[in-house]
């Protein structure tokens, strides 16, 4: 829209001076002064062509959509009547989702700081030097599989899930099915600890303190063994020397921050399937705590 | 009409008086005129003269961080429209909705068009990031402009966050309260969160009290979230795309070489 008047502008005052019929094309690749042909196009009218309709296209969508569907308004706000299910806007589903699977503090709070930061680091923790500026899945496997377990499959299928499939008492029901307010779900859940026979809060705090102390300490153990056992030239090291090269250019601060976001998100989704498989609630019970 | 000549009618037109005294003379397409075009333009400059071929192809960017800011151009329009007719006041601001949608000279397509746009932005940026993931593009030289990225993105999570309360309606409060919420749970800070015996905040001082501007949700915190959304993200979320946009005519777009 801007751009197309500013063009306007541009053609009286910045064209040159001699007053030339215009029409003439040039579609021949610019000549360098060194006499090679480069691999480059001019701006105008190439890229600010293809911009300028993209844009008009977006508008028109735009607008035909703004003429047809209503923004919604539903009755005047009412801090004393809840509706259920309240759902928070849809791009915060996920989050919401989460408080299925853990405390609103870890869920909440500590989840997303995790997902602002972990992405933040990707630039540095990403050392592969191939793959920029082009699309490959085989030189970057490690990291484009990484970005779809945490962007596709746990952010937005989670987003489906809490737009499509959650109803009253955020309990499941499938598109279509009648929501009913009054339906009960067993709440069967049990603490891990509990199922593994503790009775005692001490013990059972500490039991579940080292289980996910030792997940963690696994997990780094089996990410370290696995990088290591990379052979030369294979496509999940990145580089010729294989997991050796990668983890000594990778250095400890890395290699740790990395293992720990991972290890962070594939917790997400173990707590998951504890929940699904199992219905356990919490791994850590405390006082002040539970995960 | 079969042998009506086109350029014969184009010449007429082009070298009347009327023309000639608006355009003063033509455009002549030279290598020249075509790097002029873009340089001498306030508003196209923010291009380089000449890019790499991959980068005009929708294949290659799929135009998204170009669609997000188009977008956000919309959303500041139309947002403009809307401010003149909507008080922020807890007495007003639904009434404000109703007068918008029934009485006001499109009205109701200004809000459409500034939710819809807004909701677009949201996908838009999330594309444009898998976009950019895709390609490596974080890739030195480029990783900080990634994390310049990733600001906008929460920029733009907020904006439309702070938006969606100002209708009033229950769709809003009880969305925004159910976000909100959360703060309650933050550790040390919030009231509901592990430790906060620590520092002693209760219901009125913590966190959520922060978002809200009081225990609970009500008028002052539709008046912030007012002045959050009208004036402060987006005055962020321009600073920092400038700061993006500088970032990419300095280093180029990413390709392959
Ligand atoms: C309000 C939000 C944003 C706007 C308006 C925006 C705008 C743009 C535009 C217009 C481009 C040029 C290329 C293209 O269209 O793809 C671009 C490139 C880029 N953006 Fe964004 N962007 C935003 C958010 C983000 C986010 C969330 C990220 C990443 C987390 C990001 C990272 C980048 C990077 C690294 C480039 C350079 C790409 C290359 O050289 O190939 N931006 N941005």
């Amino acid at each position: 829209m801007m751009m197309a008047g500013a063009g306007g502008a541009a053609r009286s005052s910045g064209a040159g001076a001699s007053p030339a019929p215009a029409g003439k094309r040039i579609e021949v690749p610019i000549k360098k002064a060194g006499g090679g042909v480069e691999d480059k196009l001019h701006t105008w009218p190439f890229l600010v062509r293809n911009e300028f309709l993209m844009a008009l296209f977006v508008i028109v969508v735009l607008t035909i959509w703004s003429l047809t569907i209503n923004a919604p308004l539903e009755e005047p706000s009412n801090p004393t009547r809840t509706p259920n299910p309240s759902k928070a806007p849809w791009y915060f589903l996920g989050l919401q989702e989460m408080l299925v699977f853990f405390d609103p503090w870890y869920a909440g709070v500590v989840l997303p700081s995790f997902i602002i930061v972990g992405l933040m680091l990707i630039p540095y923790l990403d050392i592969n030097p191939k793959g920029n500026g082009y699309y490959t899945f085989r030189e970057r496997m490690f990291e484009i599989l990484t970005f779809f377990l945490g962007f596709h499959v746990l952010w937005v299928s989670f987003i489906i899930i809490g737009t499509f499939f959650r109803g009253p008492g955020w309990n499941w029901f499938w598109p279509g099915q009648v929501w009913d307010p009054h339906m009960v779900e067993a709440l069967t859940n049990v603490d891990l600890p509990y199922l593994f026979g503790f009775r005692d809060y001490t013990a059972s705090a500490l039991f579940g303190l080292s289980l996910i102390v030792g997940y963690f300490v696994v997990g780094y153990i089996v990410f370290y063994l696995w990088v290591r056992a990379r052979p030369a030239n294979d496509p999940w090291s990145a580089f010729p020397g294989g997991g050796r090269e990668l983890l000594e250019k990778w250095g400890p601060v890395r290699f740790g921050i990395t293992g720990f976001l991972l290890l962070a998100m594939m917790g997400v989704f173990i707590k998951m399937m504890l929940r699904h498989a199992l219905n356990i609630k919490y791994i850590l019970v405390t006082p002040w705590i539970n995960i | 009409m079969a042998n009506l000549d086109w350029k014969e009618v184009k010449r007429q037109i082009t070298e009347s008086q009327a023309w000639q005294s608006i355009f003063r003379h033509g455009y002549e397409d030279t290598p020249r005129n075509r790097i002029l075009m873009v340089s001498g333009n306030v508003w196209l400059h923010l291009h380089p003269s000449k890019v790499q071929k991959h980068t005009v192809r929708l294949r290659f960017t799929w135009c998204m961080g170009g669609i997000t800011f188009l977008l956000f151009l919309v959303t500041v329009v139309t947002g403009v429209y809307l401010m003149f007719y909507y008080r922020p006041t807890a007495e007003y601001a639904y009434a404000d909705m109703k007068y918008l949608e029934f009485d006001m000279p499109f009205g109701m397509l200004m809000r459409n068009m500034h939710r819809w746009a807004a909701h677009g932005m949201v996908i838009a940026v999330w594309l444009h990031m898998f976009r950019v993931f895709m390609t490596g593009s974080y890739k030195p030289p480029r990783e900080f402009n990634w994390v310049v990225g990733v600001i906008l993105l929460v920029l733009t999570l907020l904006l439309s966050f702070t938006g969606y309360l100002l209708p009033w309606d229950q769709l809003s409060i009880w969305a925004v309260t159910v976000g909100s919420n959360m703060a309650r749970a933050t550790p040390l800070l919030g009231h509901g969160g592990p430790f906060h015996e620590v520092l002693g905040v209760n219901p009125i001082y913590d966190a959520r009290a922060f978002i809200f501007g009081g225990a609970e949700i009500g008028p002052h915190t539709l008046l912030r979230f007012y002045i959050l959304h009208c004036i402060f993200f987006p005055l962020i979320a321009s600073i920092f795309m400038a700061v993006h946009f500088w970032r990419i005519r300095r280093d180029g777009m990413s390709g392959p070489l």
